[in-house]
């Protein structure tokens, strides 16, 4: 698919199956809820005791490492897995024990699974016909049109590319007209262009459909570009939940400030708590925050500032925080630097790149920020909490 | 004999010499020829060389023979293609081959499928050693299993004959058809079956409409090759046959003994040919699936 075709099918109105779909799925629909949900296998606790509300009609994204139980409780939800305690339910419909053919509910796997033997068309027919749907051949087609594929009903799956696939995949759940869709890491196995153009497709197709997506994702990028709200999960349970504007700038755990993009964090006491200002003290050197930034009651906290509200100016100044810098790497749009404090801790600064000359490794500088952008975390947690996996591309299994 | 040696030399010879001929008209030079062509001279030996039995076979069933055994070749005719019968006893025992092939056939790959199934799909205490005890009558000589056998069905007061070589012939087609069907089960990917059941497919729905046509190509050739074993045991079969139970191997062997009908050829010659269009029928289903 060309970035010409995207742009022509985006600026399409919103036809009126778009708004057929969304009744249907009004009509079967509601909240997805979950309560107390858990799933032990063994003496590992992959989902623990969680409570979620997914609201009707939103892009809802569970982020989190591999091995988060994100996917655990995908599966949950499609009767894959069986919980080990608590309840799901859509509406007021308890589906806990529910068959997983019995559920108004649509996977897109990971892996696509498209079934080999048939052709495109009878793989998106397959939810219709086991209902016994009429009109088959035309919601069939529209589906397909749908995702840009009218063209390849007669094909088989092993004659179509990876995108082509996913498309496949996402049409043949999308036909079904769901009460929530499922996305299990959808776009992980394509490359990093192609990803980006199905991320605005599948948004589009969202708005259109109007039904709920529960997208799961280990990248970070891909849930903020994408969902309306976010989930941060971790070890089973949800670390933060909110927009991703909201969880990007206030991250309340040192797990969400380092998976979601990159933050520095300094050791810091508060030294008095006002009721809009927090006054820090951090190697002897005197800070503020905003009040409602603080996320911590104790005095212990760290003190953190994200690396591209840092400036960058060369020579002594008054304020902000003298170092020199370790490393410099050159990304193109900004340029990454490494500073190390004179406390020897090395924190990240970002500059876009404005034209100004690139700073070589051993130069002074001094970084200066507005203290509305600074932000305190309990200080008991650990400060590298979430950065192994932070930027998304590694791992690229299962959570 | 010898002259269709000497035949087949001079076709080979013709035609290597064609070649080297032509590559010296078109300047390219034979040794250049030879050494880009080495390895298809070699296949098409190779080839010769393997299917060289089959042609005696197909060249024989159309000879007729002065007495009993047809192993010279005396000349040409449609006699035995004619009269497929005429052999005393060879059609009964044909007919009893195909009825044990086929009953063992099925009751094999019925069974078979289903602990395919059961090893490839399900945990379950015993799975590890089940499997390894699968492959016991495979690597068991035939001599001993058919000796085995006869002592079990002696002991058993089980009546020799064709109930009990269609006991035995299940048995060791068994193994065949677990071995060949679990590994097309292991290729199949297991979400497949969980994206039929999140597309509405009850177990069933999800069995007949996705396993069962993804893992029929493994049953077929277990199938397949059930029967051909079947066909072709001579040991086992022998050990536990009475009089009244005489296979189409039997009865060649006991024939060798005596004379050689050349009804024998017509058969193998068929059974070549059928082997052969059940071979290209499956190919070319199978490349139309993939496609």
């Amino acid at each position: 698919m060309t970035d010409a075709s995207t742009e022509q099918v985006r600026s399409e109105p919103v036809s009126g199956r778009a708004a057929a779909g969304k009744a249907t799925a009004a009509h079967g629909g509601g909240d997805l809820q979950m309560r107390s949900l858990t799933k032990r296998f063994g003496t590992f606790t992959a989902v623990d005791d969680l409570d979620l509300v997914i609201p009707q009609g939103s892009f809802f994204a569970l982020l989190g490492p591999s091995g988060c139980g994100k996917t655990t409780t995908l599966r949950m939800v499609a009767g894959l897995e069986e919980p080990t305690a608590g309840t799901i339910s859509i509406g007021a419909e308890d589906i806990t024990a529910t068959r997983p053919y019995k559920r108004p509910v649509n996977t897109v796997f990971q892996s696509y699974a498209l079934f080999p033997h048939l052709d495109i068309f009878e793989n998106v027919a397959f939810g219709l016909r086991r209902r016994g749907s009429k009109n088959i051949k035309q919601q069939v087609n529209e589906a397909l049109e749908l995702v840009e594929l009218a063209q390849m009903g007669r094909r088989k799956p092993g004659q179509l590319s990876g995108g082509q696939q996913q498309r496949v995949a996402l049409a043949r759940a999308i036909v079904n007209r769901p009460s929530v869709l499922l996305l299990d890491e959808p776009l992980g196995a394509l490359d990093l262009k192609l990803r980006r153009q199905m991320q605005i497709e599948l948004k589009r197709i969202q708005t259109e459909v109007g039904l709920t997506f529960v997208h799961v994702t280990h990248d970070q990028e891909e849930a903020m570009t994408m969902a309306d709200t976010i989930a941060v999960m971790n070890q089973g349970r949800i670390e933060q939940m909110g927009g991703p504007t909201d969880l990007y700038e206030n991250p309340t755990t040192t797990f969400v400030a380092n998976f979601l993009g990159q933050s520095n964090l300094v050791r810091a006491k508060v030294t008095s708590r006002g009721s809009d200002v927090l006054e820090v003290e951090a190697e002897g050197q005197a800070f503020t925050l905003p009040a409602r930034r603080s996320f911590s009651d104790s005095d212990e906290i760290w003190f953190g500032v994200r690396p591209e509200k840092l400036s960058i100016g060369q020579g002594d100044a008054a304020e902000g925080l003298r170092g020199v810098i370790t490393d410099t790497s050159f990304i193109g749009v900004s340029t990454q630097y490494l500073v190390r404090l004179p406390w020897g801790q090395e924190i990240t600064a970002v500059r876009q790149n404005d034209g100004a000359p690139i700073l070589r490794p051993g130069e002074q500088v001094t970084l200066t920020w507005d203290p509305r952008h600074a932000f305190a975390l309990d200080a008991s947690q650990d400060a590298h909490a979430g950065e192994d996996f932070g930027e998304g591309e590694l791992l690229g299994s299962k959570g | 004999m010898v002259a269709l040696l000497w035949t087949l030399a001079l076709l080979d010879a013709a035609v290597l010499a064609y070649f080297l001929i032509r590559s010296l008209v078109n300047g390219r030079g034979p040794v250049r020829w030879l050494r880009e062509n080495v390895i298809l001279i070699i296949a098409v030996l190779s080839f010769e060389y393997l299917l060289l039995p089959n042609i005696v076979v197909v060249l024989f069933s159309f000879n007729q023979p002065n007495g009993r055994f047809n192993y010279t070749w005396t000349r040409f005719s449609l006699h035995a293609w004619q009269h497929p019968c005429d052999a005393a006893g060879m059609c009964s025992s044909l007919g009893l081959s195909l009825k044990i092939g086929l009953v063992a056939t099925l009751a094999a790959t019925v069974l078979g499928t289903l602990i395919a199934f059961a090893l490839g799909r399900h945990r379950f205490r015993g799975r590890a050693s089940t499997n390894l005890l699968i492959f016991m009558p495979m690597a068991t000589p035939e001599v001993v299993m058919g000796s085995s056998l006869l002592t079990l069905f002696l002991s058993l007061k089980i009546p020799l004959g064709t109930t009990a070589i269609l006991i035995a012939h299940v048995m060791f087609c068994l193994s065949f058809v677990v071995v060949t069907v679990k590994a097309r089960i292991a290729s199949m990917d297991p979400r497949l079956e969980q994206a039929a059941a999140d597309l509405y497919a009850t177990e069933t729905q999800a069995f007949l409409r996705v396993t069962l046509p993804l893992v029929a190509p493994g049953i077929a050739a277990g199938a397949l090759l059930a029967f051909s074993l079947s066909f072709d045991d001579y040991i086992i079969t022998n050990f536990n046959a009475t009089t009244g139970s005489i296979t189409f191997p039997m009865y060649i062997w006991g024939a060798a003994q005596r004379g050689t009908p050349v009804q024998i050829n017509v058969i193998g010659t068929l059974m070549f040919v059928i082997a052969v269009l059940a071979v290209l029928v499956g190919q070319t289903l199978g490349r139309r699936r993939r496609v």
